[in-house]
């Protein structure tokens, strides 16, 4: 077998039949309705390799947000399949999603949810919390976690002491703490000025060169457009898959044959 | 990355040679858990402090009442056993005419000749009116009673002289008398040597008896000899009522005969009574009493439990994010509930303990007041400490399962 061509690849060197590593994420025929035939998501298939940076785009309503709860297995499918770290998040029960969710994937909220009385250091421990990690450990590696997004010099400052970029890299060492296979980032920037906002973006390519997956959901196109993969949703589907190397603009036939591919690479 | 994760590493391994090891989350130590569940008390101190309030006064009241109770109920043991329950009275009674029926001049020495009997001892009602001076009209009675009593009397009732002298062999022939404590207040004698008078006649205080607990009657009077209250006051010398005492074992058998003994073939003229009987009644009807606010103490609990389980809800409603958060960092359900109900009962335990300790302050306090030795049986601190547990638990099950309940993305989604 060899590697799809999935737009995301890894450029490395081919892996070795059987070594090939597992998605980070794997979405097939995704589709997410409500009572009253509100369509959120209509047969999504996506597939994130380990090491990518993407940005899902689109407009309110466009089924981003549901793709996010999705992914992050907050929310359940109506139908279709999804994996995380190669779990089929179908066949796991609520205990093993939230397991799941402690040791694999990190959460990067719009507006930081920071508890507002505690500092730092307890912020970002507390991502550890459900993980196993004793409260020793917990904050030795909250306080490295905070190092890496440049806030050592934060460490015993409450949220109310922040500034809303401090605040939002506090959050992402909270997410970052627990080695996450992947950073999902819900609209990183939106509560940010555009200085803060550019300071969060840089530090998220950096986590990403550094080995991170990270995937970013936004409304913003100037956004999405400085990170090399863009998913573009409108009305529940994906439009457009834009891996920043490849030129043309992909269309809906290429959308529809994602799936072949990636059942053929199993 | 700088920061290896074994646990990741070897997830990633396994996935890739084909099979994931098992998804089981973590458990919460305990320390994790008390500290989750102090998280929502430290940020909204106000409310807590209130809520925990409300527990506080139904613990501290149900402490306080049993330890008030308890108090008094050692110090009327405590009295009892120094004033002794061996102490039996006989009265003479009313025939079935209405008649007041004397009882026997003998009586004492028959009473003496019953076999475990120590002490027998009599008064005597003496028709002798009682004015502060001849100033005072007779009609203006004193409300004080003249009796005549036996020398041996004090020693009988463990009675005690607060001022002068009791009678004697030497004063009992005399027109001196013993004024009762509420006598002498009444007449205003405040020490020996003033005079009273009886009926027409001076005499002269020679003592005050303190109270006298176990007959309190005899506080309203003024005691004259026998020999005295025939030779003045026209005394028939039949003794009204006899005083006895015999060791405790015996009390009861000498209770069976003891009308007999003092009017034979009219036993039912004479009243035997056991005055010890009236101070633990009145222990007794305490005990309605400590009941009622024990119910009352209860009602406080109760509602004081109310108030923590609406803060609980109300705690639940403001912190959806949060849960929704947490739900996001990998906790599960039990987790989240776990977080609330130890919320919940480091709440309540809060009331509690404040409760017991105020409860205890206030039995110590009130206890002192009354001259009392403080009691707080460990049994009501603990009782009422495990009630609160037991609320915190009711009260805090409700909003911890709704927090549980709710779903990851309504939650992160509240506003």
């Amino acid at each position: 077998m060899t590697k799809p061509p999935t737009p995301a690849a890894i450029p490395t060197a081919p892996v070795p039949v059987g070594a090939r590593p597992t998605p980070v994420v794997e979405l097939r025929d995704v589709t997410k309705s409500y009572a009253g035939g509100v369509h959120a998501l209509r047969g999504v298939s996506l597939t994130v390799e380990a090491g990518e940076l993407l940005a899902i785009v689109g407009p309110s309503g466009s089924g981003k947000s549901t793709m996010l709860h999705v992914i992050g297995t907050l929310d359940a499918p109506t139908a279709g399949t999804v994996r995380v770290a190669g779990y089929d998040v179908g066949r796991l029960s609520d205990a093993q999603l939230s397991a799941l969710r402690s040791r694999h994937i990190g959460f990067v909220f719009q507006h930081f949810q920071l508890a507002a009385g505690r500092d730092a250091v307890d912020n970002v421990a507390d991502g550890l919390l459900y993980g196993g990690v004793s409260r020793k450990e917990r904050r030795a590696r909250a306080r490295a976690a905070l190092e890496r997004v440049r806030l050592g010099h934060r460490l015993d400052h409450r949220p109310a002491e922040l500034s809303g970029g401090e605040k939002q890299r506090v959050a992402i060492a909270r997410a970052l703490a627990g080695e996450p296979d992947l950073l999902l980032a819900d609209e990183p920037t939106g509560a940010l000025d555009t200085a803060s906002g550019e300071v969060v973006m840089e530090l998220l390519h950096e986590l990403n060169a550094a080995g991170t997956t990270v995937c970013v959901i936004t409304h913003d196109n100037e956004i999405a457009g400085s990170l090399p993969r863009r998913v573009r949703f409108r009305d529940g589907e994906i439009v457009s898959d834009f891996p920043a190397q490849q030129a043309s603009f992909p269309t809906r036939h290429q959308q529809a044959s994602f799936p072949a591919q990636q059942a053929s690479s199993q | 990355m700088n920061l290896p994760d074994r646990g990741n590493l070897r997830d990633r391994r396994a996935a890739s040679a084909g099979h994931l090891p098992r998804l089981r989350p973590a458990r919460l130590s305990p320390g994790d858990i008390l500290r989750l569940g102090a998280v929502g008390l430290r940020a909204r101190r106000a409310r807590v402090v209130l809520s925990a309030l409300g527990i506080a006064i139904g613990i501290a009241t149900m402490v306080t009442v049993v330890g008030l109770s308890q108090s008094s109920k050692s110090d009327l043991m405590a009295r009892l056993d120094r004033l002794g329950t061996n102490l039996l009275t006989v009265e003479a009674g009313t025939d079935a005419q209405g008649n007041e029926v004397k009882l026997p001049k003998s009586a004492v020495a028959m009473v003496e000749r019953i076999g475990p009997v120590r002490h027998a001892t009599a008064t005597a009602n003496v028709d002798a009116r009682i004015r502060r001076s001849d100033v005072v009209p007779e009609e203006r009675s004193a409300g004080v009673t003249t009796q005549a009593a036996r020398t041996d009397l004090l020693a009988a009732l463990n009675a005690r002289v607060a001022e002068g002298t009791w009678l004697n062999r030497a004063n009992e022939h005399l027109p001196v008398t013993v004024l009762g404590s509420v006598a002498a207040q009444r007449l205003g004698v405040t020490e020996p040597g003033q005079k009273i008078m009886m009926d027409d006649e001076y005499v002269v205080v020679v003592g005050i008896l303190r109270p006298v607990e176990l007959v309190p009657t005899l506080d309203r009077v003024a005691m004259v000899g026998f020999p005295a209250a025939e030779k003045y006051f026209r005394f028939d010398g039949h003794p009204s009522m006899i005083f006895e005492r015999s060791p405790d074992a015996t009390v009861e058998d000498v209770r069976a005969v003891l009308a007999r003994t003092v009017s034979p073939g009219a036993e039912g003229n004479a009243k035997v009574s056991r005055p010890s009987d009236a101070l633990a009644a009145k222990a007794a009807t305490d005990k309605g009493l400590t009941t009622l606010m024990l119910g009352l103490g209860a009602v406080a609990l109760l509602v004081g439990g109310v108030g923590v389980a609406n803060t609980m809800v109300i705690s639940v409603l403001e912190r959806r994010q949060e849960i929704g958060l947490r739900r996001a960092i990998g906790a599960t359900r039990n987790a989240i509930r776990l977080q609330f109900l130890t919320e919940s009962l480091l709440l309540s335990a809060l009331g509690g303990a404040t409760g017991a300790v105020l409860g205890a302050a206030a039995t110590f306090g009130f206890a002192l007041a009354q001259g009392w030795t403080a009691v707080v049986p460990p049994w009501s601190v603990a009782a009422g400490f495990t009630a609160t547990l037991f609320i915190g638990v009711l009260a805090g099950l409700y909003p911890a399962v709704r927090a549980s309940r709710l779903h990851p993305t309504v939650a992160l989604n509240a506003t």
